[in-house]
């Protein structure tokens, strides 16, 4: 068997670097895992290739570079596992339709019941997910120590394990890896992908948006895209609308290189907690975000203590390991737990955004229903139920707590 | 960890806080007469301003009162605290009712 932690050979060539054009037909805004997937099949299922991605940093450094990359689709609600599903079929098939590896791994995700309310709800979800096509199954502490061997289903801690769900197809993927897969690929269909360009500011010509101004000159545009998490509401302002989201510090870290002893992934939101074992061998842990609001790409330390403490109970020999890094990104946290996508206020403007704790896994199929969204001027089946409108009309999809809430 | 300023007990590591979102979002004056809309703004939308923000603080292991604090979002330095009314010599965020 050939080590999993040997790295293929990078291409030599990955992307061009061109100046900004005078006109697009169409402006990406956000130059992450979304904006990318998003260019990627506009020129690829749509034909429409005068595309840019503006970046204001450097490409995937945002989320995409900071999230802990976990990939499932188990979601309690309709619209949910719809575009989630969705999402991970098309990763199933990612790397063969980039030529690229990303490292796909689908070694499955356990989330762990430590109550009796953990336990009704997950046996709900599975039956839930049974019901859209995402394989679940419901297994018991005698189960998930045979999945997972190195965790902990003594009766003697805080919140024993009482059972789990489990997807099978679930996994993790390299998250950089997939955002140059796809950056390559959109660069050779003639996307222009462009960095350390910030937007501050639209043009529009009534109630249409015409174009945007960047710091690297003005940029007209025939349709523009908002891709940008955190910083979303910031962009809206300037277009003169808001969006109904918070933006939040979500930490995570990552432990020195160990031998790979942690074959799958496992998540628990009562001690609030998600870990798995990145292919080099670093443990790779996160939880829930900061209370507070913050752009700061970093939180509260006692936020790391809480999920450490969890962690070393669920897997006692990780109490020995040494914390390497920390790092946070800035979240973009609805109401509901779920994301919004789709048309604006403003003509000729798109919005992804909202996606809050759980964008990474749904990078291939936001990016696919979004280029159908800006390509067609109108929402693709997976993304009609996220509209901005459902806050006024109340159909919200309530994910919060109905999922796993980490996501 | 945040050090806050409870008005009432003084500098207290962040643990002992509870956060409650945008400060200063008045309950409707007439709910009946709200439209859909309206209701959407002052149930759903709140600020999200990179800078300056006037928020809402308990103190839940201390003396259990609400509070305000100004903390800019980008540094999370908090530059006052106090109970009651903004006070109307700074600038206050918008209100989440349209």
């Amino acid at each position: 068997m050939s080590d999993q932690r040997a790295l293929p050979p990078h291409p030599s060539f990955l992307w061009r670097n061109p100046d900004p054009r005078d006109s697009y037909d169409v402006v990406i805004v956000g130059g992450g895992g979304h904006g990318l997937a998003t260019a990627y099949y506009l020129a690829k299922v749509h034909g429409i290739t005068n595309v840019a991605v503006l970046e204001r940093g450097w490409l995937a450094g945002g989320n995409m570079a900071r999230n802990t990359t976990i990939i499932r689709s188990n979601y309690l609600w309709d619209e949910s596992a719809a575009i989630y599903e969705q999402s991970l079929k098309l990763w199933e098939g990612l790397e063969e339709e980039l030529g690229y590896d990303i490292f796909f791994s689908q070694r499955g995700v356990l989330n762990l019941a430590h109550t009796l309310q953990d336990m009704r709800d997950s046996v709900r979800r599975v039956e839930a997910n049974r019901l859209n096509g995402v394989d679940a199954e419901f297994v018991t502490p005698e189960q998930v120590k045979e999945i997972c061997p190195i965790i902990n289903i003594g009766q003697d801690i805080r919140y024993p394990v009482m059972g789990a769900t489990y997807q099978p197809r679930a996994g993790i993927a390299k998250h950089d890896w997939v955002a140059w897969g796809y950056a390559r690929r959109a660069s050779e269909l003639g996307v222009d992908l462009i960095q350390n360009c910030e937007v501050t500011g639209f043009d529009m010509d009534g109630d249409r948006v015409v174009g945007v101004r960047t710091t690297r000159g003005d940029i007209k545009a025939g349709r523009v895209a908002l891709a940008a998490a955190g910083h979303t509401s910031t962009l809206t302002e300037l277009a003169g609308f808001r969006v109904p989201i918070q933006s939040h510090p979500l930490q995570a870290l990552v432990s020195e290189l160990h031998e790979i002893i942690h074959p799958t992934v496992v998540m628990s939101n009562h001690v609030h907690v998600y870990v798995s074992q990145a292919h080099k061998g670093e443990l790779v842990m996160g939880a829930g975000v900061d209370s507070y609001n913050g752009y700061g790409q970093r939180g509260s330390f006692h936020v790391i203590e809480h999920q450490m403490s969890a962690a070393v109970e669920l897997f006692p020999a990780f109490a020995r390991a040494h914390l390497l890094r920390t790092w946070g990104g800035i979240v973009d946290v609805t109401l509901d737990a779920s994301p919004i996508m789709g048309l604006t206020p403003v003509d000729g403007m798109y919005v992804d955004c909202g996606w809050g704790t759980g964008g990474f896994k749904a990078v291939p199929g936001a990016g696919y229903a979004f280029a159908h969204t800006i390509a067609h001027n109108e929402p693709h089946e997976l993304n009609r139920p996220y509209s901005l409108e459902r806050f006024v009309t109340g159909e919200l999809i309530d994910e919060h707590g109905a999922a796993a809430v980490a996501h | 960890m945040l050090m806050i300023d409870c008005p009432h007990c003084g500098v207290r590591p962040e643990g002992e806080f509870t956060y409650g979102g945008q400060a200063h979002v008045p309950y409707p004056e007439d709910p009946h007469t709200l439209t859909d809309e309206e209701w959407a703004q002052y149930l759903f939308y709140r600020d999200n301003p990179k800078g300056a923000f006037r928020e809402r603080w308990v103190h839940s292991a201390g003396c259990r009162k609400w509070f305000n604090a100004v903390r800019d979002t980008r540094t999370y330095d908090i530059t006052s605290t106090y109970v009651g009314a903004a006070p109307s010599d700074t600038n206050t965020t918008q209100g989440a009712q349209s």
